[in-house]
């Protein structure tokens, strides 16, 4: 009687602790997976939305802030976009492909007036 | 050399081996840039004329009112005004004449003034009439304050010699083609461009901007290129950077998503 009340409290237990175990990477993969479709359609403030929402999920996930930087920098946000390459390189330094669209970016950033003048 | 190809290299295969391992997509994107001057306060814009020297191929300063004109026309928002453009090397030697005879009377020397400007010290002495407050003050008046485009234009001939890298093809004995960098001497001809564009604000007659460029192009001494084509040649690269003081630009690019 006591081991059937024990094994009971026991999956009680594990099916009250599944949804508390949720999956970060795996919720703020989808939601990046879902940008790059909306952004492949033209649609990039709705990508921004998703991407922002993988890194709320995620904080550790340079795709998503890679993401984001090259969205920011397509609506011309380039200081935003700036912080979130950085923030992606500092999450993957070793990272190539983020680096080398980090050296387009800064191409072009450097050719912009900043806000406080010429 | 030898350490910069190696650098490329690496960055090149560390791109290679990291896209094989990762998920990506590669997007085009559009990246809207800002332009350089804060021109919300007109709207309107005035390629007054410019003091133009240099060739006597080109008058560079109705080419270059032309020129800008028809850009800004389809490529900014201001509205372009058609007017006669400004005589102003006139405007400068008449304003020189007087400041001379004022001036002869303290001993002062003056700059003389070239009839013709060949080289980019003739500019010089008639520069003066750029930072003549009232008389750009008077023109923004009468033409209802708008932006006003003016400044100089060099367009000088200009002739190099040297040795120069230029590729050529070779066969080996098994009839394999094979391109090898050779250096040989060649005399060279063509144009300089360096123009600056100043900005001046029609409502106050003061500089709002001014901006130096300088272009070159050379070509074989035996290849006879118009001066009018090579003027154009060289304008068409910096009209770019010209277009985007005034207003804003889109730079397109490639990207990559990450997954």
């Amino acid at each position: 009687m006591r081991t059937c009340t024990a094994l009971a409290a026991f999956t009680l237990m594990l099916a009250v602790a599944a949804p508390l175990q949720a999956d970060p990477r795996g919720d703020a993969k989808k939601q990046v997976e879902f940008g790059i479709s909306v952004a492949q359609r033209g649609l990039w403030r709705e990508a921004i939305y998703r991407w922002e929402r993988a890194a709320q999920m995620d904080p550790t996930y340079a795709a998503a802030y890679n993401n984001l930087a090259v969205a920011y920098e397509h609506e011309g946000d380039l200081d935003k976009a700036r912080t979130a390459y950085e923030k992606a390189i500092e999450l993957e330094p070793d990272n190539a492909l983020i680096k080398q669209n980090y050296e387009l970016f800064k191409e072009i950033n450097d050719r912009t007036p900043r806000k406080d003048g010429l | 050399m030898t350490a910069r190809l190696v650098r490329t290299a690496c960055s090149l295969l560390a791109v290679v081996l990291t896209a094989a391992c990762t998920s990506y997509y590669e997007i085009p994107i559009e990246t809207p840039i800002r332009p350089k001057l804060d021109v919300s306060a007109f709207q309107r814009v005035l390629v007054a004329g410019f003091i133009a020297g240099g060739s006597e191929d080109v008058d560079a300063n109705l080419e270059t009112v032309r020129l800008l004109r028809s850009q800004l026309r389809t490529k900014s928002e201001l509205r372009v005004i058609d007017a006669d453009v400004l005589p102003l090397m006139d405007v400068a030697a008449e304003e020189h004449t007087v400041a001379t005879n004022g001036d002869s009377s303290n001993g002062q020397e003056q700059q003389q003034l070239a009839a013709v400007i060949k080289e980019e010290k003739d500019l010089e002495p008639y520069e003066h009439i750029f930072a003549n407050v009232e008389y750009w003050k008077r023109i923004g008046e009468e033409y209802q304050s708008p932006l006003i485009v003016t400044g100089t234009v060099m367009f000088t001939p200009h002739a190099r010699s040297g040795f120069v890298q230029r590729e050529q093809e070779v066969y080996d004995s098994f009839g394999r083609r094979r391109v090898v960098p050779i250096r040989t001497y060649m005399e060279r001809k063509g144009f300089i461009l360096k123009p600056k564009f100043i900005f001046i604000d029609g409502r106050t007659g003061t500089t709002l901007h001014s901006e130096t460029f300088r272009e070159e192009i050379l070509y074989n001494a035996n290849q006879t290129t118009p001066a009018l084509s090579s003027y154009f040649e060289l304008m068409d690269r910096l009209i770019p950077s010209f277009l985007s003081t005034l207003s804003s630009q889109k730079i397109k690019g490639t990207r990559v998503l990450l997954k």
